[in-house]
């Protein structure tokens, strides 16, 4: 599979903000590919580039190894599923669908089979003859995607097409555009902000800020090893913790350290020298905690701490504990015995440890990243806030 | 013709107690009863409207239609007894000649106020939001001045020694026989030019409304510029289309105004030819039949346009009217 796809060095200006900032990005055939980060980061720009609706303001857009970038949007084999839907609310849900095709003058025979195949694959034959004002959320979406796909286009895209909808018509509807994706094996583009989301469809995912790209890859390898404080801390939670790289015992693991902390060890993929200068992430679901102290081993971080906060989540319990001067996120799985287990409560001495692997060093760290974290760490020494006095009783 | 937004208005507001019947579940008594409170509570408050509609509106236009049906007298009053005589004396050829003028100045004013409210609206719609209130004061300058105004300084700039003309002249589009006033056509330019604002206000209305995500949509699926704006920008705006095409074309079959100023006999309509027989023969029976004879060829077309407005607003009466 090569680039189906391709942007190559784009920009993008909208008056004073650059939304997008000389990216280069290259979607596979077939790929369901997601762009995903905070509402104007440049996604849907992005999009909009790949649609025709926008001109970039520098570099081209390549379908196919054919320059598109000056195509109009209908001399484009691609077509979009936005975010509002935008069916034509004067015509039918059959001749919504059908409207690609007849613009395109096709016989009224090959019209009226495909768009007849097109509300099977929908399950919405019985509302042919509906107006889209008559729809719930769901049906529209669905309309939304038979009426692109009625086109066989070699790009889908899709903007944000589940923000619309409430949750469990989501979850539901998540698993009709991967079934459709299994079926029809066209490219989709899809643009969201909602990590989940992007994590459980997408074959690739490019995380973007500031309209640029800030790494690209399978959900496993952005959730793993995230190379910037920004998808660290975007997707999913983390702790971060700022340090140096004081020697390298060895080719993979080297150690850091750390303001007030004991010495910690950490995986060293990026063959960073000693003297360096280095922010590290630790994932709250990859720390351990007990009341017991475990025993202590070569690849093992182990702190003792103090529980500031407990949250139980049913499956899991998240965990803010004290350990130095830093505030660490601890998300533990725990069975069914939990409340029989003694479980630890607020003040509570405990130890907390991780695996030497299950650290990464950032390749950037940007300021202000931690605040996308779920609660913001607190300096050492200031009061403890409201939520934690209540949690006293 | 005041009538009609009154109506307009009216048809509407039972179209809101539509919603809340055709919302509640069927056979729910307490709940059918507050409808019938609100149908009430709707006809008390349209009532002072409507008598005022049948005083000022409705009876005179009665009183006008069986004027139609009785004898003049030679004093310019109204005789005594029933004829039909006047009616008859509608199928004069002159008539004919006239009411197809009529006919033709209205239709080709209200395509061409279209024609240029359409893209005036589309556009106005579209920049951004301070631009946009400048436009529309400029639309709505020109009433600043008196009507009548406007009209006389249009027939002095057509006038056989006018600047219009003397321009055209001197570009070799027009020789010194060339008429400009006192002619159909200048009737038309002259109801064009007072019709355009009456357009493009309802036209902007509707296209401000319109989500133009819709015509990216069509342009994404296949449209080119054109053709989106004809199969999604233009059924957008039905409404508005439909109340520019009244506001131009009703007005426009009773002018009188402008044909008298600058149209002439050979651009003469019939609201001329009923002014004459009131004012010159004094003969009104005879400007009664004709006044009928117009009220009835507006209702004509008003009636259907309600009729197909109606029967398409149907099918989403009960979620489509909301905004």
């Amino acid at each position: 599979m090569s680039e189906f796809l391709e942007f190559r060095a784009v920009a993008k200006r909208f008056g004073t903000i650059q939304a997008v900032n000389d990216v280069s990005l290259e979607i596979r055939k077939g790929e369901f590919f997601s762009l995903l980060g905070p509402s104007g980061c440049g996604k849907t720009t992005m999009l909009r580039l790949a649609a025709g609706f926008e001109e970039p303001d520098a570099g081209r857009v390549f379908l196919d190894d054919r320059d598109i970038t000056d195509l109009p949007p209908n001399k484009r084999k691609v077509n979009t599923i936005f975010q509002s839907y935008a069916l034509f609310p004067h015509l039918s849900v059959r001749d919504n669908i059908a409207f690609g095709l007849s613009i395109a003058k096709r016989p009224r025979r090959e019209i009226d089979d495909a768009v007849d195949r097109m509300l099977r694959l929908i399950q919405m034959t019985d509302q042919a003859a509906k107006k889209p004002d008559l729809l719930s959320g769901g049906q529209k979406q669905r309309v939304a995607v038979a009426r692109a796909l009625i086109n066989k286009p070699e790009v889908l895209l899709l903007d944000e097409p589940l923000a619309a909808l409430d949750l469990k018509l989501r979850q539901k509807m998540l698993i009709e555009l991967d079934l459709i994706h299994d079926e029809v094996g066209i490219t989709f583009l899809y643009v969201t902000h909602d990590q989940a989301e992007a994590m459980s469809l997408s074959d690739r995912i490019a995380v973007m800020d500031r309209g640029r790209i800030e790494q690209v890859g399978t959900p496993a390898e952005i959730y793993e090893s995230p190379r910037t404080s920004f998808v660290a801390a975007f997707i999913g939670d983390t702790n971060f913790l700022e340090g140096r790289v004081t020697d390298c015992p060895d080719r993979e693991y080297c150690r850091l350290a750390i303001d007030g902390l004991p010495e910690i060890v950490c995986f060293n993929d990026k063959q960073i020298q000693p003297g360096h200068a280095i922010f590290m992430s630790i994932r709250p679901e990859k720390v351990h905690i007990s009341r017991e102290r475990p025993e202590a081993k070569p690849l093992r971080n182990l702190l003792p701490a103090v529980v500031e906060d407990v949250i139980y989540l049913g499956s899991t319990t998240k965990y803010w504990v004290r350990a130095e001067g830093y505030r660490f996120q601890v998300l533990a799985q725990h069975s069914r015995y939990y409340l029989d287990e003694k479980p630890l409560r607020w003040k509570d001495a405990a130890w907390i440890w991780w695996h030497a692997d299950d650290g990464f060093m950032l390749d950037h760290f940007r300021k202000g990243d931690e605040n996308l974290l779920a609660v913001p760490p607190q300096k050492v020494g200031e009061p403890l806030d409201g939520l934690n006095g209540k949690n006293e009783k | 013709m005041k009538s009609n937004p009154h109506n307009r208005a009216n048809g509407a507001a039972s179209g809101v107690g539509n919603v809340n019947v055709a919302s509640a579940d069927g056979g729910d008594r307490a709940r059918r009863e507050s409808g019938r409170r609100q149908a009430l509570r709707e006809w008390l408050v349209s009532l002072p409207t409507l008598l005022w509609l049948f005083l000022f509106m409705a009876l005179p236009t009665l009183l006008v239609f069986a004027i139609a049906f009785r004898p003049a007298n030679p004093y310019g009053g109204i005789g005594p007894g029933w004829t039909l005589e006047t009616v008859r004396g509608l199928w004069h050829s002159d008539y004919l000649l006239v009411a197809w003028r009529t006919l033709w100045i209205s239709l080709l004013t209200t395509g061409l106020c279209l024609l240029f409210a359409v893209p005036s609206g589309y556009f106005i719609a579209r920049v951004p939001g301070k631009w946009r209130n400048r436009l529309l004061m400029l639309v709505i300058v020109p009433f600043w001045t008196s009507f009548l105004v406007r009209v006389f300084a249009w027939k002095s700039l057509l006038h056989p020694d006018g600047p219009v003309k003397r321009v055209l002249e001197s570009v070799g589009l027009a020789g010194p026989q060339t008429t400009l006033l006192y002619h159909p056509g200048a009737v038309v330019l002259v109801m064009v030019y007072t019709f355009l604002p009456f357009t493009i206000l309802p036209i902007y209305a509707a296209a401000e409304k319109f989500d133009f995500r819709l015509v990216e949509a069509a342009r994404d699926l296949g449209a080119r510029p054109l053709t989106a704006f004809r199969k999604v920008f233009l059924p957008g705006i039905r409404r508005g289309l439909m109340t520019a095409v009244l506001v131009v074309f009703i007005p426009a079959l009773g002018s009188y105004i402008v044909p008298d100023l600058v149209g002439g006999p050979a651009g003469e309509m019939l609201g001329n030819k009923i002014a004459q027989r009131v004012f010159v023969d004094r003969n009104l029976p005879h400007a009664a039949a004709l006044s009928a004879l117009l009220v009835l060829a507006v209702m004509a077309p008003l009636i259907a346009i309600l009729a197909l407005q109606r029967k398409k607003s149907k099918p989403d009466i009960i979620i489509g009217e909301a905004p």
